[in-house]
């Protein structure tokens, strides 16, 4: 791996000052897991790393009128969290999804996020679930939704004086319920080929709220927003399900890569808009 | 560029050892603590032969810097027995005839320990999923889960007895 001096803060503050200092030149490092990898192939070269294992604050899952996770929760947190895991059950999902035990243990939420991949398996989740981002710099913290902090493929809203601290995701209510799916040719260890989560809310029979996000079919994770139009109000009877399925395609630009083509990807939004439909209405207790 | 102190507990023992800002986990472990159990297959967290617990979880030592374990327990394969007397996992690995070039086993090792101290009693399936971070270039699996699966019954019943 190229050389790069380290620094080790143990407060928000400290890691703060170090990067408004260094700005450009610093990259935060949580798990590492992605990092690390692109700084061993010389993708990134940062002069400085700051480690963010040292900051109590960003480590912390809190559920109260929401849920508070904090950047530096594991995917493996996430996953075995019963908080997460009884109304945010797409999240820990999606964490599940994420590399194998070994990388889970030290993979984060805000690493997975602010590496920004299209194909990240914890974005949908949150897209759908509409969460904030709170994100500190030298000019104190501002909340960005989630919809608004990718901006291109491994491109985010963060300034490089910027930390991205905590998310906070609002209770989804009751008569609501989510799922994360994602297609990939092998069961572990593998990137999505196209990933969705939706989420439901009902009252009396009827969709007040849906929600559809979609990995890996855009440069950045997307909503399928006309998906979403087609539900609300409605009853959610296979035939709507089956309607929004196939509008879920509108809201993707995919590329033919070695994972799948163009086409085989729309036809997989299809087919995982319409499942995790079928469930988030299962769990959303209809 | 200034070494760090690296002050954490490896294998039950607290050690303080002078490390590159830039090396990781595992280097700090074979370079610098001469415990070359774990070994650099991929470099990326793919393979799982660099396999070691931090706080008795496994993770991927190639991609976790060796400062960020400071103040951690750190297990490697050198741990697992207690020097004169193999662990019942490596006994059932040599009575099975499980390593064939090796390269991969104390990353599997670890791994199926890791297992064994959360789920004491594991399905075929639950023991498949518990090594699924971890692969045979040989294709080893089979006899893995064999032994895994007696040196459970041998914990258990080692268990039992006390």
């Amino acid at each position: 791996m190229r050389r790069f001096e380290l620094a080790l803060p143990q407060s928000l503050d400290d890691c703060l000052k170090i990067l408004a200092q260094h700005g450009g030149r610093a990259r935060p490092v949580a798990g590492g897991t992605d990092l690390l990898p692109q700084m061993k192939n010389g993708v990134l070269k940062p002069a400085l790393v700051v480690d963010l294992s040292g900051i109590a604050r960003v480590r912390q899952i809190v559920n109260g009128t929401g849920l508070r996770i904090g950047a530096g929760v594991t995917a493996r947190e996430l996953e075995v969290s019963p908080a997460a895991r009884g109304a945010y059950l797409a999240i820990a999902e999606s964490a599940a999804l994420v590399g194998s035990l070994q990388v889970r243990n030290l993979a984060t939420i805000g690493g997975n996020l602010c590496n920004a991949a299209p194909s990240a398996d914890m974005a949908p989740p949150l897209l759908a679930l509409e969460a904030q981002m709170v994100v500190a710099g030298p000019r104190g913290e501002r909340r960005v939704p989630i919809a608004d902090f990718f901006t291109g493929v491994r491109k985010t809203v963060l300034a490089p004086d910027e930390l991205l601290v905590e998310l906070i995701v609002p209770p989804p209510g009751a008569h609501s319920g989510g799922q994360y799916l994602r297609h990939t040719p092998r069961r572990e260890l593998d990137i999505a080929v196209v990933g969705v989560a939706s989420q439901l809310t009902l009252a009396d029979g009827r969709c007040t709220k849906a929600r559809i996000a979609l990995a890996s079919v855009a440069p950045t994770p997307v909503r399928a927003v006309a998906a979403e139009r087609s539900l609300e109000g409605q009853a959610v009877t296979p035939a709507a399900i089956e309607r929004a399925a196939t509008l879920a395609i509108e809201a993707a630009n995919p590329i033919s890569d070695q994972r799948g083509s163009a086409e085989f990807r729309r036809h997989l939004v299809r087919v995982l808009t319409r499942r995790t439909l079928a469930t988030a209405l299962q769990r959303a207790g209809a | 560029m200034a070494k760090q102190v690296l002050s954490c507990t490896v294998n039950g023992e607290p050690v303080e050892v002078l490390v590159q800002p830039y090396a990781t986990l595992l280097d700090a472990l074979r370079e610098d603590l001469g415990l070359t159990g774990p070994k650099e297959g991929c470099g990326t967290g793919d393979c799982g032969a660099c396999t070691v617990h931090v706080d008795g979880k496994v993770v991927a030592s190639c991609l976790m810097l060796a400062m960020q374990a400071r103040g951690r327990q750190v297990r490697t394969i050198e741990g697992l027995g207690t020097g004169d007397t193999l662990h019942p996992l490596q006994d059932a690995f040599v009575r099975h005839g499980v390593p064939q070039c090796g390269f991969c086993i104390p990353g599997v090792l670890m791994a199926a320990a890791a297992l064994l101290e959360e789920n004491p009693r594991p399905s075929e399936e639950e023991i498949r999923y518990g090594i699924a971070g971890n692969l045979c270039r040989c294709t080893g699996y089979t006899r893995m889960v064999t032994a895994i699966s007696e040196a459970a019954d041998t914990l258990a019943s080692q268990g039992s007895a006390r």
